[in-house]
């Protein structure tokens, strides 16, 4: 019902909302597991520093963030004209940039979750399936993978949560746009500006809510699910 | 030539390890103390620890020799290998977990799945979870991936160990059949005297990381 009530530029901010989050954690998703893994299993010199590099969008100012990303990824900037050039690819002023930007904020919390997950997978089973054949490569596509999944799920989920309510990077990045960049907090944001906004904000205010809460519902159901399957 | 050549190095911490023997036995047991490094060589052999010098030689395929810069990669020594704790996968049924070496494998790989299932009476086994399995099953289900990623050489190490009495003398004639009815040669740790004098047909002693000795075993 309260989907009904919505006017076309709040249901808008709530489709680019989902949108940028979804493809944020789909594109976050093997990269985050890839340096959870290597994390979790290596020891080599830099381990410290990628570590704190992966997690520093979690403790800077999200503001920070986005202006580094405009700095970089902006079209005036060498990289990001690059990237035009070459392949077309434009992120600043664009709901791709609030994609990017969620997903830079949600990788850290998702590397955290897959790398517990896989901390927890047992080497001495990868040692057995190395030794009845399996090259490294399979060893963790069959055994490491699956046994890590309920935290991989958990991890993807709780990343597209997080990149749902991400706020300063993205309004740093791609500002504030309706219809292209305006993202459900930034909408949020903005009708708390004007007079009368309370109303409109309210109910997007709940959306926001209800998304979050059922994300960690489902987050927690999945890593149950996968778990008795593992058990059984 | 059928067997096992060693000459090895090797240091861990203040551990230091050196040995030297051949074997052409079908069942070699290895025995000793704890600490006298049983388990080192056997992960020496399958590649899971790689000595700081020497040389091994598997059915006459050197597979380690730290002169000619050769260390075949673990996958590739063809080793099947016996925890003692099973390490069976959770995430697979049984029959998963006996087939899962069979990926690896050439298709005319020597033992078919129903003759090993057969062999070590799985049947009734085979769509099971591991959770559901006594620890002696456990083994058993171990024992047959183990022969079916078609390895040159079985190492097996306590397989019995976590295992009663009762369960032991349920396992041995098995272990009796594999290496009286199948031709693949078997490293057998055990610091069981028992086991070993039952089982093997030569016998290792291993002591403070060095060859005790080494000579065959008379089951008489």
């Amino acid at each position: 019902m309260i989907y009904m009530s919505l006017t076309p530029s709040e249901i808008d901010a709530l489709l680019i909302s989902l949108r940028a989050s979804f493809f944020a954690t789909l594109f976050g998703l093997p990269f985050a597991i890839l340096i959870a893994y290597v994390l979790a299993r290596f020891r080599f010199p830099g381990h410290g520093l990628l570590n704190v590099v992966v997690h520093l969008p979690l403790v800077l100012p999200p503001v920070v963030t986005g202006y580094l990303l405009l700095l970089t990824l902006g079209r005036k900037a060498p990289l990001g004209a690059a990237l035009e050039t070459c392949c077309g690819i434009v992120f600043s002023f664009r709901w791709t940039g609030a994609a990017l930007a969620a997903g830079i904020m949600a990788f850290p919390l998702i590397v955290r979750a897959v790398r517990l997950s896989i901390e927890a997978v047992d080497t001495r089973l990868e040692q057995s399936a190395l030794t009845l054949g399996a090259h490294p490569v399979w060893v963790f596509l069959t055994i490491t993978l699956p046994l890590a999944l309920p935290g991989i799920v958990a991890g993807a989920i709780l990343g597209f949560a997080k990149a749902l309510g991400e706020f300063g990077a993205t309004i740093t990045f791609v500002s504030n746009i309706p219809g292209e960049t305006q993202t459900l907090p930034s909408a949020i944001y903005s009708y708390t500006q004007i007079p009368n906004g309370d109303g409109p904000a309210l109910r997007l205010v709940i959306i926001a809510i209800v998304i979050s809460m059922a994300a960690l519902f489902a987050s927690e159901a999945m890593a149950r699910r996968v778990k008795t399957r593992t058990i059984s | 030539m059928k067997g096992l050549e060693i000459a090895v190095t090797h240091t861990i911490g203040s551990f230091s390890l050196s040995l030297e023997f051949r074997s052409s036995a079908h069942l070699l047991a290895v025995g000793g103390p704890s600490g006298s490094g049983k388990t080192t060589l056997v992960n020496m052999i399958s590649g899971l620890i790689t000595p700081h010098s020497g040389m091994i030689r598997i059915n006459g395929a050197k597979v380690f020799d730290s002169d000619k810069k050769i260390n075949i990669p673990v996958h590739k020594r063809r080793i099947g290998y016996v925890f003692q704790d099973g390490r069976l996968f959770p995430h697979l049924n049984v029959r998963s977990n006996l087939l899962y070496g069979k990926w690896f494998t050439r298709k005319d790989s020597a033992i078919e799945f129903e003759t090993v299932v057969k062999f070590l009476g799985l049947e009734s086994l085979l769509s099971r979870g591991t959770a559901q399995l006594s620890g002696g099953e456990r083994q058993r289900v171990a024992i047959g991936r183990a022969l079916l990623s078609a390895p040159e050489l079985l190492l097996m190490d306590e397989p019995l160990a976590s295992l009663d009495q009762a369960r032991k003398n349920d396992i041995l004639p098995y272990i009796e059949r594999l290496r009286d009815e199948i031709k693949i040669p078997i490293v057998y740790v055990s610091h069981n005297a028992q086991e070993i004098h039952r089982l093997a047909d030569e016998i290792l002693m291993l002591k403070d990381g060095t060859v005790e000795s080494i000579s065959a075993n008379d089951k008489s």
